[in-house]
């Protein structure tokens, strides 16, 4: 394989530009959108005609700012604090499945494994009756609760799957030198584990960011609606705009975050992945 | 990975070894629940709990607007949603959704994931990271990008594409059934093709090396290789991966709610719920919508599981 002929080299080339025109093709469209002017969107092209940045502008300074800004805050902070909780944990539970001798491991994960493929939707009706009877509905807390029905059992499989390869005996020597299973956890694997544990902290972050049920049902206000849900509320600058420019901005700006994580941490987060679909 | 087969044995196998409980495996138990308790309450309340109260609101005549007027009325919402027609079309247009969305991806993600895994290394990496964008990307920013590429006023497709027959300038895609379909799934395929990719690659990596290897000096041609030694060495990898994506699919709401909102009979059941709980504020029906689509799901887990053997424990969870 490795003997690459010029014509094999051409082969990979074309893969390669293949691969990427699809993987990247309508982030580069919506990037292009968010750089129209208002009378430039029904040009039918596929650039702009004049690059503009008003659209970043209505969002970050302008008439849309509040919508924007507030929700952009909301989503950072709750999707930090679900992925937090979720992580930690996680690789409590995690290191418990992957060490510990005890009944009721396979219960765990069989739960983790029905919890990830549970409709959202069917959550979404009793939490929103609930939420408006005891004031959670539209709150931060009301999100960061169900959030952790998405974070926390892919945290747990990952981390679980993460955990079966650490090399255990650093943790008995650690024993053997009269340390408590407590410190043996804390001070021999806590620094092997810590690499797993960022990872999983991205794909979760990933799962939070995502989430659009659940914010579209219990928010109704800035308070705590996040963007995939504010996005849905944009307006244009008059009555008869359509949001398409500020919507476009909106969906860059919070494409950042995700492009920045996968450029610095792609081989991470592709090992997590499938490190647990290689072995349970 | 290669050296699975050393890290086979469970660490802390050894323990199982003494017979007679002792303290220090009495601690260990102890501790075990200590640590993967919160977790697993916490994983129950926030779905065993609300799926709980949603079958009991759902024996229940509620809407929100008249709260007083709750009665209770055993199975008569369920009597009411499976004798409606909406009910049903949104049954056939989400198995259809999940249907094609997950044959095309299977096909497009085993694609993939062969040329991750033949790609020289210096390639590797740049093909997963580009892969790993649509994966991460947030889906309604997904559903935005679709929708004014192909939108009638934002977009461009009609006029780059307008050479194809049934293409022009006027057409409307989000006017009908199946041109509105048709971009809802692409937007779809294009944001989860990635993970089924990734699945599809590990279980790529666990076929031996040495089996295609001699399927290859006794002559055997690509497709046969293909066929006989590499599918079926990767069956398991193959099931896990379809079943996750079409439980997934068949969850499938914001691209249809910010394409359509379900206009021209493309509502599907995840948002046929919203509607009936969130917008209508009924919820005894959508509580019983709920329940209906918590079923459906199991009906799924069940038939892959028992009868195509699917070992979901031996995988991992999550989109």
């Amino acid at each position: 394989m490795r003997k690459s002929t010029g014509r094999e080299k051409m082969w990979w080339a074309i893969i390669t530009v293949f691969v990427l025109v699809y993987a990247l093709f309508p982030v580069a469209s919506i990037f292009a959108t968010s750089f129209k002017a208002p009378s430039d969107l029904t040009s039918g092209e596929f650039l702009p005609n004049g690059w503009t940045t008003e659209n970043y502008e209505q969002i970050l300074v302008g008439s849309a700012q509040d919508l924007f800004l507030s929700s952009l805050w909301n989503s950072i902070g709750i999707s930090l604090i679900a992925t937090a909780i979720a992580v930690v944990l996680a690789t409590l539970c995690a290191y418990a499945i992957a060490r510990l001798d005890f009944p009721g491991k396979k219960l765990v994960l069989t739960t983790a494994l029905a919890v990830s493929i549970f409709p959202v939707i069917s959550i979404v009706t009793p939490l929103f009756n609930v939420w408006r009877t005891i004031g959670l509905y539209d709150t931060w807390l009301g999100l960061i609760i169900p959030y952790l029905s998405l974070t926390l059992p892919i945290s747990i499989w990952t981390l679980t799957a993460f955990f079966k390869q650490i090399p255990w005996e650093l943790e008995q020597a650690a024993q053997v030198d009269g340390a408590t299973t407590w410190q043996a956890f804390r001070k021999a694997i806590v620094p092997l584990a810590a690499p797993g544990v960022f990872t999983t902290a991205i794909i979760a972050f990933f799962i939070a960011w995502n989430d659009f049920v659940y914010g579209i049902s219990l928010t109704s206000t800035e308070a705590a609606r996040p963007v995939p849900a504010a996005l849905a509320f944009f307006t244009g600058a008059s009555q008869f705009q359509a949001p398409t420019g500020a919507i476009s901005a909106a969906a860059i700006i919070v494409t950042i975050p995700i492009v920045l994580l996968v450029l610095l941490f792609q081989r991470q987060i592709v090992s997590g992945l499938t490190q647990g679909a290689v072995k349970g | 990975m290669s050296h699975d087969a050393a890290t086979d044995q469970k660490p802390g196998q050894h323990r199982k070894q003494k017979k007679y409980v002792s303290d220090r495996a009495r601690a260990e138990k102890r501790l075990g629940w200590y640590l993967a308790g919160p977790a697993f309450v916490i994983m129950l309340m926030v779905t065993l709990y609300p799926i709980l109260q949603a079958f009991f609101d759902s024996l229940y005549a509620f809407r929100l607007t008249a709260p007083d007027e709750r009665e209770f009325i055993w199975f008569g919402n369920y009597i009411t949603v499976l004798s409606d027609s909406v009910w049903w079309r949104d049954f056939g247009v989400t198995v259809l959704i999940t249907i094609i969305t997950v044959a095309v991806e299977l096909v497009l993600g085993f694609a993939l994931a062969l040329v991750m895994n033949k790609a020289i290394k210096s390639l590797r990496g740049l093909l997963r990271t580009a892969i790993l964008v649509p994966y991460g990307i947030i889906t309604v920013v997904s559903a935005y990008a679709w929708f004014y590429a192909f939108d009638i006023n934002s977009g461009y497709i009609n006029s780059w594409f307008g050479w194809l027959p049934g293409i022009d300038q006027e057409l409307n895609w989000f006017a009908e059934f199946w041109p509105s379909l048709f971009v809802i799934m692409a937007s779809e395929i294009w944001k989860t093709t990635p993970f089924i990719s990734l699945l599809l690659l590990a279980g790529l990596a666990q076929v031996p090396g040495e089996l295609t290897e001699a399927a290859e000096v006794d002559g055997a041609t690509w497709w046969e290789r293909m066929r006989r030694v590499i599918i079926p060495n990767m069956k398991a990898a193959i099931m896990v991966a379809v079943l996750f994506r079409a439980l997934d699919a068949f969850r499938i709401f914001d691209n249809v709610f910010i394409m359509t909102n379900g206009a021209h009979g493309t509502e599907v059941l995840s948002l046929l719920a919203y509607r009936t709980s969130i917008t209508r504020l009924e919820i005894g029906l959508g509580s019983a919508i709920s329940v209906l689509l918590f079923i459906c799901v199991l009906i799924i887990s069940f038939i892959a599981v028992k009868g195509f053997k699917v070992d979901l424990a031996g995988s991992q969870g999550g989109k």
